[in-house]
């Protein structure tokens, strides 16, 4: 088979042994764990999804459709894995078009509305550099062979992405009066919403514990610097560490947006159910 | 009415090793860094290359259309120009 071939092929072609993907007494953390990493994936790849057609550039529509294209291949990735491990028949479609707001597991930062493209780049960037660190130790050290390979694969595109967020926060940022209030602002609205990436529960702890997921007070040591290094660079002010934090998403307990996106992204499959096309 | 614009680039993509650098289309970017990342997403979607050249297109001097008589007629009929007279092994590949 030529290089090309086994890589579009490679969704059927062998897969490493898994014994988590069999392990009866970790499956409903393991499934929980997996539709996190999916549906941050595609709730975020649904919400850039939105600038397609409306870009303020042609260049920045074409970049924005891209990464939302990336993300959703990712989705099909971690969910049909999800639906591996749950052993009910389930695959990333079933859990993309048929799952309802509670059984959601996305960060509430991905489902906040796109705002400008202040809020839309600098969301990017602080999902982004959580997202990097995330893939990264997954790629390198997950005890999960199946995890590591998506992680691997993902990663690759994940990091043009917080390339080109990064790039974009300083130009931003330190570019004119306007630009930088409105990242300004766009900070102030997301911040509160960055907690939650690093507040652990008992599933990530599982995850932890098993070896296939990081301690995620370990990634946020290096999210904090990370993304302090860039704010000096883009002259934007760090707001205080700690503080509030909007957390549920993890759990289920969603905005009222979610069920917004959901309505228009399910529409087709809850009034055809089975359509193809 | 006047509308900042960004600076028009143009692209060059080698399409893979050991072939040249080849015009591509062009497009606008803040700055040259910007202007690769736009590349990378406007142009090679489709894994068409392995290196990517942005150049400014103000700094790139055209020869004018009206001089083109002068510029290119006196070569014609000097097919004693043309490299066409020579054998080339199968060896040497594509030039």
């Amino acid at each position: 088979m030529s290089a090309p071939e086994a890589a579009t092929n490679s969704a059927t072609a062998s897969l490493p042994d898994d014994t988590f993907v069999s392990d009866a007494s970790l499956r409903p953390q393991f499934f929980e764990w997996l539709c996190r990493m999916g549906d941050n994936a595609l709730i975020l790849g649904h919400r850039t999804s939105e600038w397609c057609g409306h870009g303020p550039v042609l260049e920045e529509d074409i970049a924005l459709a891209n990464t939302a294209l990336d993300l959703i291949g990712h989705t099909q990735m971690w969910l049909g894995l999800a639906g591996e491990v749950e052993g009910e028949g389930r695959d990333a479609d079933k859990l993309t078009y048929l799952r309802d707001a509670m059984k959601f597991r996305n960060l509430l930062l991905v489902e906040l509305p796109k705002g400008d493209m202040a809020v839309t780049i600098m969301r990017e960037f602080l999902f982004d550099a959580y997202h990097h660190l995330m893939l990264s130790w997954l790629a390198e050290n997950s005890k999960s062979p199946r995890v590591a390979e998506i992680a691997a694969k993902t990663l690759k595109e994940v990091s043009y992405h917080l390339d080109r967020a990064s790039d974009l926060v300083v130009r931003l940022g330190d570019g004119s009066a306007e630009s930088h209030r409105r990242m300004q602002e766009a900070m102030d609205l997301l911040w509160p919403y960055c907690g939650e990436m690093f507040a652990g529960d008992e599933i990530d702890a599982a995850m932890s514990d098993a070896g296939i997921a990081p301690n995620l007070d370990d990634l946020q040591t290096g999210w904090d610097a990370a993304v302090r290094d860039l704010f000096d660079e883009a002259t934007l002010k760090m707001p205080d560490q700690g503080g509030f934090a909007h957390k549920g998403g993890k759990q289920g307990r969603h905005t009222e947006h979610l069920g917004f996106i959901l309505a228009e992204m399910q529409f087709l499959q809850r009034a055809y159910p089975g359509a193809t096309w | 009415m006047t509308k900042k614009e960004w600076p028009l680039w143009e692209v060059f993509i080698r399409g893979q090793h050991g072939l040249n650098h080849r015009h591509v289309g062009s497009l606008h970017a803040p700055d040259a860094e910007m202007a690769i990342n736009h590349a990378r997403d406007v142009y090679t979607r489709r894994k068409e290359g392995v290196s990517i050249w942005v150049v400014p297109s103000r700094d790139i001097t055209a020869s004018s259309p009206s001089e083109k008589g002068p510029l290119f007629d006196p070569a014609e009929s000097k097919t004693y120009r043309h490299p066409t007279f020579f054998d080339i092994p199968d060896e040497v590949g594509k030039m």
